[in-house]
């Protein structure tokens, strides 16, 4: 076996046996499903209900208005109780809240409007508000219609629903609009990347001092290059997250099909119950189910390009930072001196994802094409981009930067890094480490 | 073994070495000795190929030093490190093949190693669960575990107690007879008295004394000779020699006596055979001339 492969080895053969590298690697996805589907779970538990009793003096409610998921209207008969008798009932059997809609003698509907009234021992909930004021001024703007002579009939017959269906044209296809779950893809990719760059990055730092500080180097370089010792780690540790990041796919997978199949309704997921029907009942009740929506606007992104794409820039991008780490790491001591040299790094990182809200908004703006060309933003900012289909002569250049810079970057801090390892003590200035990279060997 | 022809090599603007030439014999031990900063570390750091001169020429065995002697050299740091998480098989298994052993001739080396230096029981252990002299033993296999023709120690002995010292220093021996070349650097001048044949004295990146330690002590003999006699001595009036008295005890006389470049026949006819104790010549010490040498040269 070669030296870079020995190293690249042992690089990998000591992290992936850590007790703590396992542990991580079983349980955040295990974790990541419990804080996103805990409070679908929680919702789906059997809470305590919230009774809201109505007195409705006026006969303006409709009775079969049972309230929300929130809570459940009670209605009392008005004929067989008085706003004193029904407010102590319904403190007595602890309701949520007590609602009294009072008569009006004149039969005017805005006396009513300004003197319904709740009671609530304590604050009343935002949304339970608003619930009941957006269907009294229904009813009370029924109330008036009727006044004014229109057949509530005609009323019911004229209500509309709009929807608005967005279809994309490119390609000259037609295509449901999938902006959203687009922006879903590009953002996760973008954000996995952005994770891998630095925890694995950070991770060849520290590898790196930790050679230092344990005085190995010079044994080390006395029987290898520091360009393979420094590859070796870079590329070792990088085997290391794509593995854990498989492991992470495929956890994830595993726990969302369980997921679906336990708490989604079992009937969506079920082909039976669309083979059921004709043909173009088929269809057109599959264009009502919202997961066959999701489905096929996922079907709209150029899947192929995405991964292709993802896997370059995640290999890319980390190469890249990765080999601007190790320099870091040769440079210095001690983990807390690196402070100053991380600051250059972490700027590019944190400024794409920033500028990644927006290239999702605007995928071919031009914040998002600049910044998805410049090397240090572009695995970022051109992930993001990538889900809205870029045209492949950019993405195509994009890369070709990517590569050409990743090059020139391990290159160069393969020159800090042979000089770096050897000196001990002083911190270096960027003036310095500059000076290092001028030095003949 | 080795050869250097006009090596040198600056930092910035310090020059680390200047100009050096020198022989190393095949089978000899080398001492190379100097004051901290006098640039032993850049000239092994050159032989090791860790840094390329900025001037000059490297010959080992007659061939243009090149990469593919690193696994010829064996190389014992003055800094000395381990990965403290690594087993101690592990270890020295991942350094041997670095230096191109196959795993199986490797495993088989360490296991004798490992034996002779009664470490076997612990090859499971990690290096951070060692005392420092037994890591430092662990050190050592892993610079001679590929048998290397030419092995480079730097101060070798510091961490260790004077009972494993002499182990090493046997082992070094041992290696030597068996045919290896040995540099040997250190500013410890009683160790070199012992083992090295040739030495070189570097200061400030320059050649001050080169060559074979007896030679090199007979030419920084100053001429002096030591008696120690039963009675009082005097030496003979018309001489220039320089006597002086040394603090007597128990009865006994001391004296240094400098002929001032006469033969060493004319003091021992001065010499009555029955009254004198003990007569020496006064053969400086190497840490005498390395004193001498690099403070006159300040």
């Amino acid at each position: 076996m070669n030296n870079l492969g020995l190293i690249i080895k042992r690089e990998f053969v000591t992290r992936i046996r850590k007790p703590s590298f396992i542990i991580l690697t079983l349980l955040a996805p295990i974790l990541m499903a419990a804080v996103l589907f805990l409070p679908t779970y929680l919702a789906t538990l059997p809470g305590e209900e919230k009774v809201i009793t109505v007195l409705d003096e006026s006969i303006l409610m409709d009775i079969r208005d049972h309230g929300n998921d929130e809570f459940r209207l009670r209605y009392l008969n008005p004929k067989d109780f008085d706003f004193e008798t029904a407010k102590k009932i319904a403190e007595e059997s602890g309701d949520y809240a007590f609602m009294h809609v009072p008569l009006s003698e004149s039969g005017d509907p805005d006396f009513v409007a300004r003197n319904v009234r709740i009671f609530r021992d304590g604050d009343l909930g935002i949304s339970v508000e608003n619930y009941l004021e957006g269907s009294l001024e229904k009813y009370i703007q029924k109330e008036k219609l009727k006044a004014e002579g229109v057949d509530p009939e005609i009323l019911a017959r004229t209500r509309t629903n709009v929807q608005l269906r967005v279809i994309n044209t490119k390609d000259n296809t037609e295509t449901e609009n999938a902006a959203l779950i687009k922006m879903g893809v590009g953002y996760v990719a973008a954000f996995a990347i952005y994770l891998f760059i630095f925890i694995y990055g950070s991770q060849v730092m520290r590898g790196v001092i930790e050679e230092k500080t344990n005085r190995i180097m010079e044994l080390m370089v006395s029987s290898i290059k520091p360009f393979e010792l420094m590859m070796g780690k870079i590329i070792g540790i990088g085997s290391l997250a794509l593995i854990q990041f498989l492991v992470w796919i495929g956890l994830g997978a595993l726990i969302f099909t369980i997921f679906s199949a336990v708490f989604i309704d079992p009937a969506l997921s079920d082909p039976g119950m669309i083979n059921s029907s004709g043909v173009s009942d088929q269809l057109a009740a599959l264009e009502e189910v919202p997961t066959f929506k999701i489905y096929t606007s996922l079907m709209t992104i150029p899947w192929a390009k995405v991964i292709i794409s993802f896997l370059f820039y995640f290999i890319g991008g980390y190469l890249l930072y990765g080999a601007l780490f190790a320099a870091i790491g040769s440079a210095v001591d001690k983990e807390s001196d690196s402070q100053q040299f991380m600051l250059p790094i972490t700027i590019p990182l944190i400024l794409s994802l920033l500028v990644i809200i927006r290239a999702l908004d605007n995928p071919d703006g031009p914040i998002a094409t600049w910044m998805s060309m410049i090397p240090l933003t572009s695995p970022l900012v051109m992930m993001a981009r990538v889900p809205f289909d870029v045209e492949i002569w950019q993405l195509l250049l994009s890369m070709f930067i990517l590569a050409a810079s990743f090059i020139f970057c391990v290159w160069l801090a393969a020159k800090i890094y042979r000089v770096g390892i050897l000196m001990y003590g002083k911190k270096p200035t960027f003036k310095e480490l500059y000076r290092w990279t001028r030095y003949k060997n | 073994m080795i050869e250097a022809r006009g090596i040198a090599k600056s930092y910035n603007d310090h020059q680390a070495l200047k100009s050096l030439d020198l022989k190393i014999e095949k089978g000899s031990i080398f001492g190379l000795l100097g004051p901290n900063g006098a640039g032993k570390t850049t000239f092994i750091r050159i032989i090791n190929q860790i840094i390329a001169p900025d001037k000059g020429e490297l010959f080992f065995d007659g061939e243009k030093l090149s990469g593919k002697h690193i696994g010829r050299i064996g190389y014992l740091p003055e800094e000395r490190g381990l990965y403290p998480k690594m087993k101690i098989g592990e270890q020295l298994l991942y350094l041997a093949q670095l230096k191109g052993l196959s795993k199986a001739e490797a495993q088989k080396r360490i296991h004798y190693w490992l034996e002779r230096f009664e470490l076997k029981d612990r090859v499971q252990a990690k290096v951070e669960e060692l005392s420092k002299g037994l890591a430092q033993k662990v050190q050592f296999i892993a610079s001679v575990i590929h048998e290397p023709e030419l092995l480079i120690l730097d101060e070798p002995f510091t961490g260790f107690d004077p009972v494993n010292t002499e182990h090493i220093k046997a082992e070094i021996l041992r290696l030597n007879q068996e045919g290896a070349t040995i540099i040997f650097s250190t500013h410890r001048m009683e160790s070199v008295e012992q083992l090295c044949e040739n030495i070189l004295l570097i200061n400030k990146g320059e050649k001050l004394i080169h060559g074979k330690l007896h030679d090199v002590k007979n030419q920084f003999k100053e001429g002096w000779y030591r008696i120690e006699y039963n009675s009082a001595w005097q030496a003979p009036e018309k001489s220039d020699w320089k006597v002086e008295h040394l603090p007597s005890r128990d009865g006994i006389f001391a004296y240094r006596v400098n002929l001032n470049g006469g033969p060493r026949k004319d003091l021992l006819d001065q010499l009555n055979a029955s009254e004198l104790i003990s007569f020496q010549e006064e053969i400086p010490s190497l840490n005498d001339i390395f004193i001498q040498s690099t403070s006159g040269n300040e």
